[in-house]
């Protein structure tokens, strides 16, 4: 009954065999003369969870935004689930199942945890505004519906005691967990994560690995993270990919990159 | 009507959950179409047997309910004994048999529950263990116990148990009934609980005659068999195995169901760890014997909001639970608006004067009960339904004493709230309290067929049906704690009052005597200081020393409201406890225990000379309270030894580094500088006046 743990070329075939999910190649973003991002390939596979790390300003955040559809990169093709991408705007990314959350919480404050994860399920709902105005009849039928959906959610992230309560008057550790929510209240493919363990104390972050690993296991979500604690970068993910500067300087599974005498030296640290 | 806010995706939701819950006529059909049948007579000897007559009686009925997924799901009793005979079927294909012990770990679910009464019906023992405990916690009785199955509820449990595998060789089984996470495990003794179900449905599907087998092996259940063995958490030593029988337990359980006219009409919201024997007896054993409703919220956290959907009819909580409720609503009464305020404060002060006498039956006069009528609906009512207890006929509190204020908080605003004196031995019942017959500082009188006598060393010792067997393979601790002739030590110092009711002084072997040669109850003091909402637990050190000196924990809650409108910062428990401020409060109450102290002539002479307050919280997983949340005097004092030589060597400070333990296990230290503070002491009246006197 124990688990052991696998070892560096069983991890490496593992990601191999994979079928790819997101590709990047080449991609360059620029915002006039500052280089965000240069000439940047990597792929994200499906059900892995992969990690993009950096020091502050290595573009980690642009990165996830190229992928989302918020920038536009002035070079590069990027490939979703075998559909290269012409334009892009962060409502087509919900819609083709990219979901995301917030390096700084983006929730709506004033209302409870429940309607912030029924707002996930909005570009689900279909029926149209007469329907829903009537409240009655088919409208709450489906509401019905995405509310069990919800409550999954709820069930599955362990946070039935706030069902109602205002998110504004949460704990920081609590919104980020409702957040996690809402995003996967679109059953996203891709779910990206924008330092999701930010401010948390041990046992908050404790509980947010476990639920990251939670739903890559058992959701199926594919799922790529920026991270600046290590421990927990290192611990949960398939892949990382290392940035500095806008450029890629290593990309490969934890141990391969710990090892690296680029990442330790750009970004791990070196003694002076 | 909370819920209406929430717009209309809520009130939808809200009206299914209403159609489920509320309302005694309109019960949800039973799910499926069973077609089993239940045999016309089954014995009343075991609880599976009366599961068998609630089936056949109360059989739409609903008898456990569960909040998932947001909605309130129910059983009946014809759908309990279901599920009950596909688990036992499915745990005797496993090689489940007479004899077998059989492990519970989780907290206070249906499906749990239901493992009881599968095992009692193969003839097997359930034990119940606390979910909070610590791998080693749970090894331990798992190994003494020879456990050969294990339930857990979920991949927590189910990690500690493969954790401690090693040590556990008898364990060969274990069932989870929620399989989140768990999908990758080794499933060779792994099992998920519906499949151990599904196997048992399957045999019966294929072999007509296994259903009556079963019906009759549960006919074969004797009076005298063991029913359960629960593990006493112990304020001394390791946890010692409580062997209740049928007997044991239905006696005391139909005497407590009589005493209170409890039926099937009952309702209670089950919320207190399964391992402990409170629980066993509200939520299993009453609930069976009675036919009431057992209600299992959706988690630890949610209690407070369930209780409210569910507004239990019968009610059980320690005082620490009474005590919580009650400072949340004052903490936020403190952020009301003024009217609202004073409303408040003139309707609960009016309470204070009328509202017990009218709970008592006492002569009120007409005018009385109607200003009493209006604040109940202003005020009285709201705040009953707030807390859940709108539909409450009898509430208990007993495991501590309860503060008199406190107590009578909740008996003023209309609750039925009462005491009663039991442990695991005794299967709960000991003392009572009936209706009308209400102090604070007693106990009540002995229940029916329950003996009750002081022995010469002040403590208090019973003899009842509901006394139990023994301890599990320790008869040296059942020699020392049942007398041959049945009567049973409980430990406790105690002494009857003039009008026949009990009141429980101490622990007997805590109470001491300082080197003046006065009495020393530790708990008496303790509970003094613990009824001030500030004060969240306070150990008392006394005995052969010089002086009385206390260790206080402040309530983090209280303080930290408190510290919140003053605009005191703090960063950690640790930071507010040693707050100046924060120690001027605390001495205050220790002032006014002193005070109250020298009022008593038995005790004047314990009044606190020092104090402290802890730089840390006292923690079970620390081994500092047991499971129950009792403080284990002897390891605290072995623990904060440094804090104590402090004390009676008149230092004003210590530096100390304690060890503590995290929630996930590991280690770690916390270091601090604990103030110590001198305290004024009063003298006794009665001595006082004889000082006078001889003036």
């Amino acid at each position: 009954m124990t688990v052991m743990d696998p070892t560096l070329e069983e991890v490496k075939r593992k990601a191999e065999e994979r079928e790819v999910l997101l590709d990047l190649e080449n991609v360059s973003l620029s915002f006039g003369g500052v280089k965000a991002i240069t000439n940047i390939s990597f792929n994200i596979k499906k059900g892995e969870i992969r990690a993009i790390i950096g020091p502050n300003g290595a573009g980690k955040t642009s990165m996830l935004n190229v992928i989302n559809g918020f920038y536009q990169p002035q070079e590069g093709v990027i490939t979703f689930n075998g559909e290269k991408r012409k334009s892009m705007k962060p409502h087509l990314a919900v819609s083709q199942g990219i979901a995301r959350t917030f390096q700084n919480v983006a929730l709506f404050k004033g209302m409870s945890t429940l309607d912030n994860i029924m707002a996930g399920r909005a570009t689900r709902m279909k029926q149209n505004m007469f329907w829903q105005m009537l409240y009655w009849g088919p409208a709450q039928r489906e509401e019905i519906e995405h509310r069990k959906k919800v409550e999954e959610i709820i069930d599955f992230l362990e946070i039935q005691h706030i069902r109602r309560t205002p998110v504004g008057t949460l704990p920081y550790g609590l919104q980020k967990r409702v957040e996690l929510a809402r995003a996967l209240a679109m059953e996203p493919e891709l779910l990206l994560l924008d330092e999701p363990m930010a401010g948390m104390n041990l046992e908050e972050k404790e509980d947010m690995s476990r639920f990251i690993l939670d739903v890559n296991d058992q959701l199926g979500t594919t799922i790529a993270l920026i991270e600046h604690d290590m421990g927990v970068v290192m611990d949960l993910s398939d892949r990382v990919v290392v940035l500095d500067y806008g450029r890629k300087i290593a990309d490969g599974v934890p141990d391969e990159v710990q090892s690296n005498q680029e990442v330790i030296d750009a970004y791990l640290g070196v003694s002076h | 009507m909370e819920d209406l806010r929430g717009g209309a995706i809520s009130l939808s939701y809200f009206l299914r959950v209403n159609r489920q819950t509320k309302g005694t006529s309109v019960w949800p059909l039973a799910r499926g179409d069973s077609k089993m049948q239940v045999p016309p007579s089954a014995g009343m000897d075991t609880f599976p047997q009366l599961l068998i007559r609630n089936a056949r009686d109360w059989g739409d009925r609903p008898a456990y309910r569960e909040k998932d997924l947001g909605i309130w799901q129910s059983w009946t009793w014809l759908e309990v004994l279901e599920e009950v005979r596909k688990l036992s079927l499915g745990l005797k294909s496993l090689g489940c048999k007479e004899g077998d012990k059989v492990a519970v770990i989780g907290a206070n679910r249906p499906h749990l529950y239901w493992v009881f009464a599968a095992v009692q019906a193969l003839g097997g023992i359930p034990i119940p263990v606390y979910a909070d405990s610590v791998a080693e916690e749970i090894a331990y009785v798992l190994g003494h116990a020879e456990v050969r199955f294990a339930v857990a509820e979920d991949q927590e449990q189910v990690d500690k148990l493969i954790d401690m595998s090693e040590k556990l060789p008898l364990l060969e089984h274990i069932i989870y009934e929620d399989p989140k996470g768990l999908r990758d495990y080794d499933h060779t003794r792994l099992h998920r609980y519906k499949t151990v179900q599904d196997a048992g449905q399957a045999l019966l599907d294929n072999d007509e005659k296994l259903a009556d087998e079963w019906f009759e092996a549960v006919k074969g259940g004797k009076r005298e068999d063991v029913a359960v063995i629960l593990y006493t958490s112990g304020t001394t030593g390791r946890p010692k195995g409580v062997m209740l029988t049928f007997n044991n337990l239905m006696v005391s359980v139909q005497n407590a169901n009589k005493f209170d006219n409890l039926d099937e009409n009952a309702d209670t919201v089950a919320y207190l760890p399964m391992a402990w024997v409170g629980d066993h007896v509200f939520s299993y054993a009453q609930c069976i014997t009675a036919g009431y409703c057992v209600n299992c919220p959706e988690g630890p956290e949610t209690v407070s909001i369930d209780r409210k959907e569910i507004a239990p009819t019968y009610m059980f909580a320690p005082p620490r639970v009474f005590e919580g409720m009650l400072t949340h609503i004052m903490v936020r009464m403190e952020d009301a608006g003024t009217m609202k305020k004073k409303l408040f404060d003139y309707f609960l002060d009016y309470a204070n004067k009328v509202g017990e006498r009218i709970l008592n039956g006492e002569s009120v006069s007409l005018f009385e009960r109607m200003k009493y009528a209006v604040g109940e609906f202003c005020v009285y009512g709201p705040l009953k339904n707030e807390m859940g207890f709108s539909r409450v006929r009898v509430a208990y509190t007993a495991g501590e004493a309860i503060g008199p204020e406190i107590f009578k908080f909740y008996r003023s605003i209309g609750l039925n709230l009462k005491q009663l004196y039991g442990q695991t031995e005794s299967s709960v019942f000991i003392t009572s309290q009936p209706d009308g017959q209400i102090y604070a500082d007693t106990v009540g009188v002995p229940m029916q067929d329950v003996e009750v006598r002081i022995a010469d060393s002040g403590e208090v010792m019973y003899r009842s049906p509901g006394a139990f067997l023994g301890y599990y393979k320790n008869d040296d601790a059942t020699k020392d704690t049942k007398t041959e002739d049945g009567w049973v030590h409980t430990g406790d110092a105690g002494m009857f009052l003039e009008n026949g009711h009990l009141k429980i002084i101490d622990r007997a072997k805590d109470v001491g005597k300082l080197n003046d040669g006065s009495m020393f109850a530790p708990k008496y003091i303790e509970n003094k200081l613990k009824f001030f909402p500030n004060i969240k637990e306070a150990v008392t050190f006394g005995n052969e020393r010089d002086y009385v000196c206390a260790f206080v924990n402040i309530d983090l809650v209280a303080v930290g409201n408190w510290a919140e409108r003053n605009n005191i910062a703090y960063a950690s428990y640790q930071e507010l406890a040693a707050h100046p401020e924060v120690y001027k409060t605390i001495q205050s109450h220790v002032d006014q225990v002193n005070k109250d102290l020298a009022e008593e002539p038995m005790m004047a002479g314990a009044q606190i000379k020092r104090f402290l307050v802890l730089h840390k919280e006292l923690d079970p997983d620390d081994g500092e309270l047991t499971r129950t949340q009792k403080v284990r005097r002897n390891f605290v004092a072995d623990r904060y030894a440094p804090l104590i030589e402090a004390f009676y060597a008149g230092e004003t400070s210590k530096h100390v580094v304690t060890e503590v333990t995290f929630e996930d296990g590991r280690q770690g230290t916390i270091e601090a500088t604990v103030e110590i503070r001198d305290m004024e002491t009063y003298n006794s009246k009665a001595m006082s006046a004889i000082g006078e006197a001889a003036e």
